[in-house]
């Protein structure tokens, strides 16, 4: 199969991932397009070292991974730190930070 | 299949090791040494050593770099006078912040929470303030976030660049989390900064993905030469470029990219909204222009559209929002999206000037951000019953300031007197230096928004000084302010007070070493 077809779904990933980042108002599920972004880069990636056959890409790939790792620390760290405080982790309900 | 050993510069890297090298001792005292009151000692010393020695080995390099400078990791960093003065930049940034972070009210009260992982409220909560803990972390995830600024601003190669702008944005996602009063806020300024970051994180790492995709190589220099000899791949590079620069955007907190600066801002402790708004807009500034001029040039003018539509929109967005501002922390965040605004202004056109102007610029804007957020501090609301609380962000309550604390007022005074670009202040130097440079490439017409955008934003620092020094403290109010005492935090808004002055009346010296930084070292490695 052509790699080509594989950029072309890394690309629709990408954008799914966005548009969860942009249109959904629960923090994880926002947090989970954020992490689907990731994965269609490094799809991306992968395919694009399969067109130019070296593996530049494929080891940039293991760097998103590790990294991608690190920032699921950080990132549920915080929000179970704004569940624990009121409750809920809609991206709507904190409100006081306005204007 | 075989493996070769790479060849390894270390000496260029010295003073990045320092800090990368004294952040891991910093999270091995934290989990041996047990005494809160003795760590917290350590972690400070072990940090104001580890920044200041480095910042001595950057200068040590400075003076002893032959040539243009050398490329370490097989074309993945640059050390040039470039990357160094931006790194000794950020070392300053540190070292302020750092003392910032250690400083206390009278009280003995930090700025952050005893104990992150507690509910606000909690009995947890009352249990960790009242065994005295305290989160010495902060010392440590500081470091680590100035290590990655500083690898930030020296990274010639697309992967190595992903990588550094997440070592130094995820310490300080937590550490915006960690304010002592007011954690509702600070929670919740934590989460939009982290989902945004993360979000423009990614939007870059797919842009470095397109352009590794049409040009085959990760480096900068190899996506300058796949961008020169391109044959039928001219969208797919435009949309990496575009995608990677956004990204960039987001760090240095343009409109429209800017939506989490105030509440980031805001919620975050005042220390760590110091050290990030001078220290993370002068990382983000470094990478994009090494990025535009290593790598991107060849776009150069396909791209000067995006800086033209976001410079104008970012100064007259963050000026008119911030003329509305009331409450102190915000009307500066908005302030600080202006400002990204000007600083955009000087990449229209790419002219070799903005190399020099820009490190100037950003020292000033830096400089005189780290001293408000220090008179912030300092500035505390007072209950009916006496006991000292937190700092008192509402305009209307620094009426009368100027009288209860004339040197505090002053200084702020300055800082906001340099933020408008007052002359004799560092900020109308910078400001003379970056538009200058925009207009020897011609993008006068962005400079002439730039220039009035800058006399509408004087208005509300005008108003600040006039609500200091001219209006009288309302009546019954008297005792509803405290101004605190807090020698760290002083020792800061003089040292910064100092170098505003300083930079604003003989700023050749500094202008002058900025100019021998304004050379790149292009073309090299892989």
């Amino acid at each position: 199969m052509d790699p080509i077809n594989f950029v072309i779904l890394a690309s629709i990933l990408f954008a799914i991932g966005a548009a969860a980042v942009l249109l959904r108002r629960n923090a994880i599920i926002a947090f989970m397009g954020v992490e689907l972004m990731l994965n269609a880069a490094n799809l991306a990636l992968v395919a694009f070292s399969r067109m130019h056959g070296e593996i530049d890409g494929q080891i940039m790939a293991f760097f998103v991974l590790t990294v991608a790792a690190a920032e699921v620390v950080v990132g549920l760290g915080i929000i179970i730190a704004v569940f624990r405080a009121r409750q809920t982790i809609s991206l709507d309900e904190p409100a006081e930070l306005k204007g | 299949m075989s493996f070769t050993t790479p060849e390894i510069a270390w000496a260029p890297l010295t003073p990045l090791l320092i800090v990368l090298g004294a952040s891991a001792v910093a999270i091995l005292v934290e989990s041996f040494v047990r005494s809160p009151e003795t760590r917290r000692r350590t972690q400070l010393v072990l940090s104001l050593v580890a920044l200041v020695g480095a910042a001595g080995a950057a200068v040590v390099q400075w003076a002893t770099l032959d040539g243009a400078g050398t490329v370490v990791l097989d074309g993945m960093l640059t050390v040039d006078r470039q990357s160094l003065a931006w790194q000794v930049l950020i070392l300053v940034f540190g070292t302020l912040g750092t003392l910032l972070f250690a400083s206390r009210t009278r009280a003995g009260e930090e700025a952050f929470t005893p104990l992150g992982a507690s509910a606000p409220g909690s009995s947890d909560e009352t249990l960790a303030r009242r065994k005295g803990l305290q989160v010495t972390e902060v010392f440590p995830l500081a470091l680590v976030a100035v290590g990655g600024m500083m690898l930030f601003t020296s990274v010639t190669d697309l992967i190595f660049l992903f990588v550094a702008l997440e070592v130094f944005s995820l310490p300080l996602y937590v550490l915006v989390a960690l304010a002592r009063r007011r954690r509702f806020l600070s929670h919740e300024g934590a989460l939009k900064y982290f989902l945004l970051g993360a979000f423009s994180s990614a939007i870059l790492l797919f842009g470095a993905a397109f352009l590794y995709g049409a040009t085959g190589s990760t480096s900068y220099a190899g996506v300058a030469a796949g961008i020169s000899s391109s044959t039928g791949t001219d969208a797919l590079i435009l949309a990496g470029a575009v995608m990677v620069v956004v990204g960039l955007l987001f760090k240095i907190g343009a409109v429209p990219f800017h939506s989490w600066t105030p509440d980031a801002y805001q919620g975050a402790p005042t220390p760590v909204t110091a050290f990030m708004g001078a220290a993370t807009k002068a990382a983000a500034t470094a990478a994009l222009l090494r990025v535009m001029y290593a790598a991107l040039y060849g776009l150069n003018w396909e791209l000067s559209w995006l800086f033209w539509v976001v410079a104008i929109a970012s100064m007259l967005l963050g000026t008119v929002v911030a003329l509305v501002q009331t409450e102190l922390k915000r009307m500066l965040a908005y302030s600080s999206i202006a400002h990204a605004g000007f600083i955009l202004v000087a990449f229209a056109g790419l002219p070799d000037t903005a190399l020099s102007a820009l490190p100037f610029y950003l020292a000033s804007y830096g400089l005189a951000t780290m001293g408000a957020f220090a008179v912030i501090t300092q500035v505390r609301e007072r209950s009916d019953e006496g006991t000292v609380l937190g700092e008192a962000t509402r305009l209307g309550q620094w009426a009368g300031l100027g009288k209860r604390s004339p040197w505090l007022a002053g200084a702020m005074a300055l800082f906001l007197l340099s933020f408008a670009g007052i002359p004799l202040t560092a900020g109308f130097v910078g400001k003379f230096v970056a538009f200058s440079a925009a207009i020897s490439s011609g993008a006068w017409p962005l400079v002439l928004v730039a220039v009035i955008a800058s006399a509408a934003a004087a208005f509300f620092y005008v108003r600040l000084i006039v609500l200091m020094f001219l209006t009288d403290v309302p009546e019954g109010q008297e005792d509803a302010i405290e101004i605190d005492y807090s020698p760290l935090a002083r020792t800061v808004v003089a040292v910064t007070a100092v170098l505003v002055l300083l930079l604003g009346i003989v700023p050749g010296p500094v202008l002058s070493a900025f100019e021998n930084a304004g050379v790149l070292l292009l073309g090299a490695g892989g």
